[in-house]
């Protein structure tokens, strides 16, 4: 008992150990850093001492180690985080990935001193081109949200090439990322809601009512957000494109796709890919990310730049000397290298077989997590419908019977060694889970985990206040929202806890 | 069944309306709707002269959930909007028919208020969107 406790206490910061008696690890140089520092030019010397943390060597090392071992990750938990698709990395993608030939090459390097890296990457673009149909890729967007952006930037270039520039509106359903409507504003349009029906596709009606002359064009996810496919994605295409709009496709659920259909062939114009998803990028934390995107024939010369050429000279960097109508740069340089030769490395291994393989059981897990779930006597918002390789239950029931949220459901999960799935998103489906279980789990994980949702609901009835006030055997319990969002506490040196530790010591 | 006062007008984004002596009328979101966004952290304004359109997105509230824009009524022009929720959003939640207005908005014509949906219809609604 006593171990536990030890284990779960909330570690402290690492600003609360300092001590100015403290100082000098094993790798530190041998100079006299006061003295060195005399040497620098006046105006780049500070006038205040930097407020670091004075720390041993190893109470670094134990502080660090015991945050590592507090972490949650795909690497030793299942991870079924709804639109997210936290699948595992194999480890052959990150060990290749760091050949001292990559990772000791300078951005500034040569193209003659380049050409290996360089052909990684022309391949890895012609791999994406050809999985998502589209006519040319990009790689430069070192994130999904800058994909976006690309894609909608360019979108507006077309338009404004084309002296069309009254379309001032971008459509994105109600079921969307917030991110569509974030990147449309960002590119200065409007964003124009359409409503999704009970079976999870767009209102044709409601969409009718609001294509016209100032449609720029439409942002969609296919399968969408509620884990459906778009069964009516051919008649909307052409909709758009009719009244002179192009279509957008958001890469988020492009997993469950994967090698099986094209967003090229489903008429889309733009789509941007997250490789740090469907490639088995590194995921999570903040990046690096990576959010290349492809574009129909329409687009192709707004593409941003560099990408990577072949002519008989090898492969060379395309500038915008060659695609004067490019929308320009994203990155410094071909975005984020390291994990472009990630994805690269994980689409050799899979291949083409291999990607279709991705689809097939990803969309088989979730239907099979979705049916146990259904036979256990689970809630889906979409019953009727096939899932694609995630699907939304709705507690909404076991919220009246029991008076337990989704959210309290979520926090018990934790208790039990599981990440939450992604809860209350969609908005539209009260008290919902939406569930992704990716095509990286096996059936014992699957079945592993419906046992436990079972065992959770068996609570609820019998004692909801261990769901209501879980977790119970994390580091740290309930958090207050509200507090996090109006007082961010994020510099020590400003914190209560250092005046109050500053104090005592006078 | 959350609290729909009789004496209100409602629309189906979940805004109320109060029509006042003066002519204009008072908006905000209604008890259900503050209880599915769950606690306010933060509320985005109009700026008083604004002026929208009927359904134009004019104002934001922003919750642990989601953030989620709010809907005018009516054709208008803004005339008074509750500054204190920009230090206490939470009186959203603690009180959404008074404490928690959010804008007073001056409309274009007034006939416009009787298409807004009466308590009944709304309860109906709000019945339909919780099966």
């Amino acid at each position: 008992m006593s171990k536990r406790i030890i284990e779960q206490q909330a570690e402290t910061l690492i600003f609360e150990l300092s001590d100015q008696n403290r100082r000098r690890s094993s790798l530190s140089p041998d100079i006299d850093v006061d003295k060195a520092c005399l040497e620098l030019p006046a105006h780049l010397q500070r006038k205040k001492k930097c407020e670091l943390p004075q720390v041993g060597e190893l109470q670094v090392v134990r502080h660090y180690t015991r945050l590592s071992q507090k972490n949650f990750s795909i690497d030793t938990h299942f991870y079924p985080l709804g639109s997210c698709t936290m699948k595992y990395n194999p480890r052959a993608c990150n060990t290749l990935a760091q050949l001292p030939g990559f990772t000791a090459r300078h951005p500034m390097a040569h193209t003659s001193m380049s050409q290996g890296v360089m052909s990684c990457l022309f391949d890895l673009q012609n791999m994406l081109t050809e999985a998502t149909g589209m006519q040319q890729v990009s790689m430069t967007p070192m994130a999904g949200a800058q994909g976006e952006f690309a894609g909608v930037a360019m979108i507006k270039a077309y338009h404004e090439h084309n002296n069309d520039s009254q379309r001032n509106e971008i459509i994105v359903p109600d079921a969307a990322h917030g991110t569509n409507p974030a990147t449309a504003v960002m590119c200065g349009y409007k964003v124009k809601e359409i409503p999704t029906n009970d079976q999870g596709d767009i209102d044709i009606e409601a969409l009718e009512k609001i294509i016209g002359p100032q449609t720029a064009g439409i942002m969609l996810t296919n399968p969408s957000t509620l884990g459906v496919f778009e069964r009516k994605i051919k008649l909307i295409a052409d909709m758009i494109h009719n009244a002179g709009g192009l279509l957008y496709y958001d890469g988020a659920n492009l997993n469950a796709i994967l090698g099986k259909v094209k967003p090229g062939d489903m008429g889309f114009d733009v789509i941007h890919m997250n490789l740090h998803k469907t490639f088995s990028t590194p995921h999570g934390g903040g990046g690096p990310g990576s959010g290349p995107i492809g574009v129909s024939k329409r687009l192709q010369p707004f593409l941003p730049v560099p990408m990577v050429g072949h002519n008989e000279q090898g492969y060379y960097w395309i500038s915008e000397k060659e695609l004067p109508l490019s929308i320009g740069r994203l990155s410094a340089w071909m975005g984020n290298v390291g994990i472009l030769l990630r994805a690269y490395i994980y689409a050799l291994l899979l291949g083409r077989d291999g990607m279709k393989r991705v689809a097939d059981f990803a969309t088989l897990n979730a239907n099979y997590l979705l049916k146990r779930l259904m036979a256990a006597d689970f809630e889906m918002a979409f019953p009727e419908r096939r899932a694609s390789h995630e699907f939304i239950l709705t507690l909404k029931n076991e919220a009246k019977k029991y008076g337990t949220s989704a959210m309290d459901f979520a926090k018990r999960l934790l208790d039990y060694g599981y990440h939450a799935p992604t809860t209350y998103f969609p908005l539209l489906v009260p008290e919902c889970f939406l569930i992704e279980p990716t095509e990286t789990e096996s059936k014992d994980a699957l079945d592993a985990f419906v046992d436990t949702l079972i065992k959770i609901r068996e609570e609820a009835e019998q004692s909801p206040d261990l769901l209501k006030e879980a977790p119970f055997e994390l580091p740290v319990r309930r958090l207050d929202d509200v507090k996090a969002a109006r007082e961010l506490d994020l510099n020590y040196y400003l914190s209560e806890k250092y005046f109050s530790k500053d104090s005592s010591q006078d | 069944m959350s609290d729909i006062p009789q004496e209100l007008k409602y629309t189906a984004s979940h805004e109320w309306v109060r029509a006042e002596d003066d002519g204009t009328l008072t908006v905000g979101i209604t008890e259900h709707a503050q209880g599915l966004l769950g606690d306010m952290v933060f509320v985005e304004l109009p700026d008083v002269g604004d002026d929208f359109e009927a359904e134009q997105d004019c104002a934001v509230v922003e919750s642990v959930k989601a953030a989620s824009d709010i809907y005018c009524p009516i054709e208008g022009q803004i005339v008074a909007v509750n500054e204190e929720l920009e230090d206490s959003p939470e009186q959203i939640n603690v009180n959404a028919y008074h404490e928690g207005w959010i804008f007073r908005i001056q409309p274009v014509n007034d006939s416009h208020i009787d298409e807004l949906m009466g308590p009944d219809e709304y309860a109906e609604l709000v019945e339909s969107e919780s099966h």
